[in-house]
């Protein structure tokens, strides 16, 4: 079945409109929003949760939004084996959610970075990077103030071990562990990154790095 | 009626960047003997349980569940009648 993808609208979202313009116009998959009151997720097999400030990060990053009422649904959805990819706010819910492991601190230089910067590829067996070439190295922007990735030793360790680190910084801009950038679930389904392939998949905006990351999403449902 | 107060703090592991940027300026500041600085967030909860306990055992589910991300934060929790003077 090909991919339906459903882009969770937060109050706060703002990355919403442009996964949608990508998924729908450069990817050309069938594309629809979902609200966060939304009690289902409808046909939708692919589920998407943008970057922004929902609810305006009001006590941490994402902590109020993972008991949206939708959530409930994407949660379930996720732990069937549902593929949900959440990018830079969406990270932070899918972390607060424990639907992957670890946090997102506070940037160690305390300042919201907004730049391009160069991802490496750690792993080209996942559904989310298959497209890409192993140790391929991608530009893509980041705009956090909170994307220093953070888990205890054996959760790290268990990362490693396991395949779970798909991106990491080649030059670490906020303090992340071992210079994580974007992770994979133990069950390989679900993906959370802090960089914005979404703005990086156009020439018109300056690169199409972040392409692959969606054609080789929707590819795995072919 | 309880009040609980509920404070919550980085992780001790875990570096508190706001905490030390505040600790350099505290020591540029001739403040010497003030030696570790960690901030953390304050929240206080109104509370309408029968007991002490109940009140507590409340605010801890709280947390648990919302108010602090165990992950990355520690918290401590102090209930008091609520109109009883600090």
């Amino acid at each position: 079945m090909p991919a339906k993808a459903g882009i969770v609208v937060f109050p706060g979202s703002n990355c919403d409109n442009d996964l949608y313009h990508v998924m729908k116009n450069v990817i050309k998959a069938d594309t629809e929003f979902l609200w966060h009151k939304d009690g289902s997720i409808g046909d939708r097999n692919l589920i998407f949760l943008p970057g922004g400030f929902s609810y305006g990060d009001y006590l941490r990053c994402g902590a109020i939004a993972r008991f949206s009422p939708i959530m409930k649904e994407v949660i379930r959805f996720a732990n069937n084996g549902g593929v949900v990819v959440g990018i830079c706010n969406g990270f932070q819910v899918l972390c607060e959610a424990g639907l992957l492991p670890g946090a997102l601190l506070v940037n160690e230089s305390l300042e919201f970075i907004c730049k391009t910067v160069t991802l490496k590829v750690e792993n080209n067996k996942s559904i989310f990077t298959a497209d890409y070439g192993i140790k391929e190295e991608i530009n893509i922007p980041i705009a956090h103030g909170e994307g220093n990735y953070f888990c205890d030793d054996e959760t790290l360790q268990e990362l490693i071990s396991n395949n779970q680190i798909l991106f990491t910084y080649a030059d670490n801009p906020n303090g992340s562990l071992n210079n994580i950038a974007g992770i994979q679930n133990k069950e390989r389904n679900i993906v959370g990154l802090m960089p914005h392939p979404e703005r990086a998949s156009e020439v018109e905006l300056g690169g199409t790095d972040g392409t692959k990351f969606f054609q080789s999403i929707v590819a795995s449902f072919d | 009626m309880y009040k609980s107060k509920i404070s919550i703090s980085v992780r001790k592991n875990i570096l508190d960047p706001q905490g030390k940027a505040v600790e350099h300026s505290l020591k540029s500041m001739g403040f010497e003997k003030i030696l570790d600085t960690r901030i953390g967030k304050y929240i206080e909860l109104v509370i309408d349980a029968s007991s002490e306990k109940e009140a507590f055992d409340l605010s801890e589910e709280a947390c648990k569940k919302l108010l602090a991300n165990p992950v990355m934060e520690d918290y401590t929790i102090a209930v008091q009648k609520e109109g009883e003077q600090n």
